[in-house]
């Protein structure tokens, strides 16, 4: 049997769905490149990898379901990329004295002043380029769940799809990351005062 | 609970980041208030906590370069 003549009006709809998809799609760029900046270890690794993940994504949009989130979708594109870089060859972090308790922080910025009155402004005791680095130190499997959660305002549930991890564990991580990340900051701040 | 009623700090600082993501349990939420209105140190830390979130994202975030803006829209694919 022939094949059935294309039907115009169905191919017309496909190609509105398609179009409309990509609009979308693009329309979230600027939240996934917030993420992708910090999931990646530099600015050109970041480039590249919202660009491979935005092919992809075009590629396949067929096999996203409308109506589910989108953006969580695209970052599930962007992450596993991400880990197929080579991600893998990460070395697992000798977790003994990388974290402290969670007031650690607090403790040395405010030791350091003499004791401020203001919480509000201890903060900004930190420069962007303290935070910017110390996050970079943190491990993947911790940045990874601060970054979409802290950073990119993904709930538990949509994290713990995008990395494909039990939702327990995105807590865990989470707050375990939490402290690395104020250790970090912590020490960035002591080297700047020697 | 038990376990802390010798040092209420100590718990409280367990329940800080569950607090901040509104992840307690109602009970748990009543009794970290309870201590936090009582206590200046505890309160102070977990002002700071809330700030340093705050800020982090703040600065951490940085504007999408132009040029990836027009690379992305030019990987869309023709129409047929
Ligand atoms: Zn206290």
């Amino acid at each position: 049997m022939a094949e059935a003549p294309p039907d115009a009006a169905r191919l017309a709809s496909d190609a509105r769905d398609r179009v409309h998809f990509e609009e979308e799609a693009l329309g979230l760029s600027d939240q996934v490149y917030r993420v992708a900046r910090h999931l990646a270890g530099s600015r050109e690794e970041a480039d590249d990898l919202v660009q491979e993940t935005y092919a992809r994504a075009f590629r396949s949009w067929r096999s996203y379901q409308p109506g589910t989130n989108l953006r969580a979708w695209l970052l599930r594109i962007l992450t596993n990329l991400n880990i197929d870089r080579g991600r893998k060859a990460q070395r697992t972090p000798p977790m003994q004295g990388l974290e402290a308790n969670d007031y650690f922080l607090y403790d040395r910025l405010s030791e350091s002043d003499g004791g401020i009155s203001d919480e509000d402004r201890v903060v900004e005791r930190l420069s962007q380029d303290d935070i910017v680095s110390a996050l970079s130190s943190v491990p993947h499997d911790f940045r990874d769940v601060i970054v979409l959660v802290d950073i990119g305002d993904f709930s538990y549930q949509d994290a713990a799809q995008i990395l494909d991890i039990p939702i327990g564990t995105v807590m865990s991580r989470l707050h375990r990351g939490r402290r690395i990340l104020k250790r970090e900051l912590a020490e960035s701040v002591l080297e700047e005062g020697e | 609970m038990m376990g802390h009623i010798d040092d209420p700090c100590a718990h409280c600082e367990e329940m800080m980041q569950p607090y901040l993501d509104h992840i307690l349990n109602e009970e748990e939420k009543l009794e970290a208030e309870a201590h936090l209105s009582e206590c200046d140190w505890c309160r102070r830390r977990y002002r700071f906590e809330e700030s340093l979130r705050v800020y982090v994202r703040q600065v951490v975030t940085e504007p999408m370069p132009a040029e990836l803006k027009l690379k992305l829209a030019a990987l869309r694919l023709p129409l047929e």
